[in-house]
């Protein structure tokens, strides 16, 4: 038996969820290819760097939101609200910019205040003892109607920021744009924190089952409330890289945005029930996500029919992650 | 004399996947006994028991009542043929009533629109009076355990059944109300009924039983009366092999020392009670018992800071330690095991390694924030070989391990800080025999080491084999305190129900008077 203690624990911890994990994400990387390889030869224009820049682009600035939903989906929280929180992060700063601050300021005053959005949802959720789903659906709801007062109901226009600031949405490293740059360092920061941080472990013990992390000294209310405020943040940055690249301040958009980013954690594998999940799982989920999309627009299907599709992919992936957790226990 | 055979069971086989569950059983349950099913977790007790309750299917073999062959084809049908099932967990609709728990299935299969409570809770009553007068149109929710366990067997009852099984019944209850629960088994009996009762208690089944069936991994063992056979014998074939001894040596009298390794002065964990003072000493395992709800975790748990005390002082190994939260009194050396291993115990979806650095992240993590996996694993790897967690690897995850296993891992946790002392709340609740002789061994094997170990057990034959003293809470408060060679099932008892105590005051009041 001591052999086989020996044989099988090569010195890294959190393997198991890296293990569990990573047969969702081989699935989701082979079904991702075998639709690249069909698409490769249904469509001239789908095997282009110009098509896979546009699909990046596409997803990568909600990628940023995906990473803080699915470090709260594994809490065993969720988050409602934070397509309004993007948009009133652009509004915000779009404002103060037109109010005369320096568009920086602005935008980081725009990001506190997304976080102070995530504050007050954390201290319902801890404090009060609300439900996450309850109360960020209120707050979908009031910060949506927040970014129709502050703009009263019309897009700002934003044509005057610096070339400096538009370029964060609109610049490239050669061939590579600074979104996507950015994309990938959100994303490979937090997938790596997530996996080794020690903070981030008692986000894993907290969503499998909070009162045995209280009974480990954990203190739950705490993490819970944090990871409110850092998904909230995160939606508010990415507002602000939205806000660049538009160059305007809808205060309608973001509407439904939500939907995509939660079907996407799900996707890859973040359990609503907590526990679960990974970063690198929810960025696949959203990679097919966008290249089922493209190869939609591509192969000349109408736009009404991609969310039925889209919708059906994730009926598809959540059932079969059903059968196969029922298969197991 | 032999009563003829009411159910009787012919070559039962049942697999699940690559697993078999059941091989080739036999068991005939005679007309109006009580008959104990023994086996350690996942012998095939509960396979045995769903597929005569409908359940499952089995993939082979016959079922006969009454002399005459029969499917079972669900549960209902069972429950048509006079079959009942006890659950081992309470499952009842707590906001509804005890009418509408009790008639649930009679009320999903009328035909009527409407509910006709009138007759509902006139039927209700007429089978929960077989059992006890509790007002059937009460709320589930404001029954204590106890009543709700009987409502629970209310459900399975029919008035016309024949077989009962019971699934560990006593395993929520304490000792008073399983008494209650035996005298009212004892009646079903008295009635007719014919009942399989699954414990591994073994003083319950030989108080209680007529005859008992061991099964051990899936397979039948043997039948016997309970008259010809000792509890050591069932013990025995349950495990297949000798267990010589049940329990471990206790502290002999010479290593006796008064040193105390965890002192509780005037602690009040409730607003308004007196407090409790107690004295743990070096080398011995302390019991602590008394009836659920008397407030045996409670006051536990606010010695380790998982409650606010109102006030009170604890010293460990002599000097004053402040503990508010859980944090200090796990940094102080002082941890708790909780009572309930799957809601409050363990991270059940989550690696054997990091439930076990659960309790203690900063001693794992590096100066940059990271944890440390080689530290992480190494800690798992020693702790899980010296307890003998039987496993496939520290990266296991902790659900698919038995409950004896996940209990060592729990354990393990406790002991990945180096305690001064650890507190246990029913350490081998729904462990197996083999595992619960382990989980012993391994506590007195810190006791000698100069750990101290607090046991609180509900089960008092474990916490009179295996304490060298035990305390024994009332209300809130310690009633009475009994040293090894006072610890009778009868003395505990005593003070747990408040009848010893109330004599002692009373000699008291004389003494001043």
């Amino acid at each position: 038996m001591d052999a086989e203690i020996k044989a099988s624990s090569p010195g890294l911890g959190g393997r198991n969820w890296l293990r569990l994990g990573s047969m969702r994400e081989a699935g989701l990387i082979a079904i991702m290819l075998a639709l690249c390889v069909a698409m490769t030869f249904a469509s001239p224009h789908f095997l282009t760097w110009g098509n896979f820049r546009a699909m990046l682009m596409s997803f990568s600035i909600e990628g940023i939101v995906v990473v803080g939903m699915t470090i709260l989906l594994i809490v065993g929280g969720i988050d409602l609200s934070v397509g309004s929180v993007v948009c009133f992060s652009m509004v915000v700063s779009g404002a103060l910019f037109l109010m005369g601050l320096e568009p920086w300021t602005a935008s980081l005053l725009g990001i506190g205040a997304s976080a102070l959005i995530g504050a007050v949802m954390g201290f319902f959720v801890t404090v009060i003892g609300l439900n996450h789903f309850i109360t960020s659906l209120a707050a979908m709801v009031i910060v949506r109607g927040l970014c129709l007062v502050i703009t009263k109901g019309t897009p700002l226009s934003l044509f005057t920021l610096p070339p400096g600031f538009k370029a964060i949405g609109q610049g490239s490293f050669g061939n590579v744009p600074y979104v996507i740059v950015i994309f990938i360092v959100v994303v490979a920061i937090f997938d790596f924190l997530l996996r080794r941080a020690t903070a981030f472990r008692k986000v894993f013990y907290t969503g499998s089952n909070e009162k045995a992390a209280q009974f480990s000294g954990i203190k739950t209310k705490q993490v819970k409330f944090w990871v409110t405020v850092l998904c909230s943040t995160l939606a508010g940055f990415a507002g602000v890289i939205y806000m660049s690249r538009f160059g305007a301040a809808t205060p309608t958009f973001g509407a439904g945005m939500e939907l995509n980013i939660i079907a996407a954690a799900v996707i890859g594998g973040a359990s609503l029930n907590g526990g679960s999940g990974t970063i690198f799982g929810a960025i696949l989920g959203m990679a097919l996500l966008s290249v089922v999309t493209s190869s939609l627009i591509l192969l000349d299907v109408s736009v009404y029919w991609q969310d039925m599709i889209k919708g059906c992919i994730l009926l598809a992936a959540v059932s079969i992650d059903h059968f196969l957790h029922r298969r197991k226990s | 004399m032999t009563a003829a055979a009411i159910l009787e069971i012919r070559d039962v086989s049942k697999s699940f996947g690559a697993i078999k569950a059941l091989t080739r059983v036999d068991f005939t349950l005679r007309r109006g006994e009580i008959h104990a099913l023994c086996g350690e977790n996942g012998a095939g007790k509960s396979t045995l028991m769903n597929i005569i309750a409908g359940i499952v299917q089995p993939d082979e073999g016959a079922i006969r009542l009454e002399g005459k062959n029969v499917t079972i084809t669900s549960p209902s049908a069972a429950q048509r043929l006079g079959i009942g099932l006890v659950h081992q967990e309470i499952a009842l609709c707590q906001d509804a009533t005890v009418a509408e728990n009790i008639l649930m299935a009679a009320i999903n299969s009328r035909r009527a629109p409407l509910m006709n409570f009138r007759r509902l809770y006139a039927d209700a009553q007429k089978i929960m009076d077989l059992l006890a007068p509790i007002p059937v149109e009460t709320p589930v929710a404001d029954l204590s355990i106890s009543n709700q366990q009987l409502v629970e067997i209310a459900k399975a009852l029919t008035l016309d059944c024949r077989v009962l099984m019971l699934d560990e019944p006593t395993a929520a209850l304490t000792e008073t109300e399983a008494q209650r629960l035996f005298a009212i088994v004892r009646d079903l009996k008295a009635r007719g009924i014919s009942i399989i009762y699954i414990s591994h208690r073994m003083a319950e089944i030989f108080s209680l039983c007529d005859r008992v069936t061991v099964f051990r991994d899936g397979r039948y063992v043997a039948t016997d009366s309970i008259a010809s056979v000792t509890p050591n014998d069932v013990v025995r074939k349950m495990v297949g092999r000798e267990i010589t001894q049940l329990y471990p040596e206790k502290l002999s009298p010479e290593r006796r020392t008064d040193r105390p390794v965890l002192s509780v002065e005037n602690l009040s964990y409730r607003q308004g009670s007196a407090g409790v003072s107690f004295t743990l000493r070096t080398g011995e395992i302390l019991g602590i018992g008394g009836l659920i709800g008397a407030g045996r975790s409670e006051m536990v748990q606010t010695v380790c800071g998982l409650r606010p005390k109102v006030s009170g002082s604890v010293e460990l190994n002599g000097e004053p330690v402040s503990i508010r939260t859980y944090s200090d009194a796990v940094r102080a050396g002082l941890v708790y095991l909780s009572e309930d291993r799957k809601a409050s115990g363990l991270f059940l979806d989550l690696s054997v390694a990091s439930n076990i650095s659960a309790l203690d992240l900063r001693k794992l993590t590096t100066p940059l924030g990271l944890l440390d996996r080689r530290a992480e694993a190494k800690q798992a790897t020693d702790l899980v070989e010296r307890h003998g967690v039987r496993m496939g690897g520290i990266e296991t995850q902790v659900s698919t391990l038995s409950g004896g296993n996940q209990q060592k891992v729990a354990i393990a946790r406790l002991l990945s800080v180096g305690p001064k002392v650890v507190v246990l709340d029913e350490p081998t609740r729904g462990v197996d025999v083999g595992a619960k002789v382990e989980i012993h061994r391994l506590l007195r094997d810190l006791a000698e080491r100069g750990v101290g170990v607090i046991v609180i057990s509900s089960e008092l034959p474990e916490l009179i084999g295996l304490s060298d003293r035990v305390l024994v809470i009332h209300e809130g408060a310690i009633v009475g305190e009994l040293g090894a060679d006072e610890l009778t099932e009868e003395a505990i008892m005593l003070l747990a129900s408040g009848l010893r105590q109330q004599q002692s005051n009373a000699r008291q009041v004389q003494n001043v008077a």
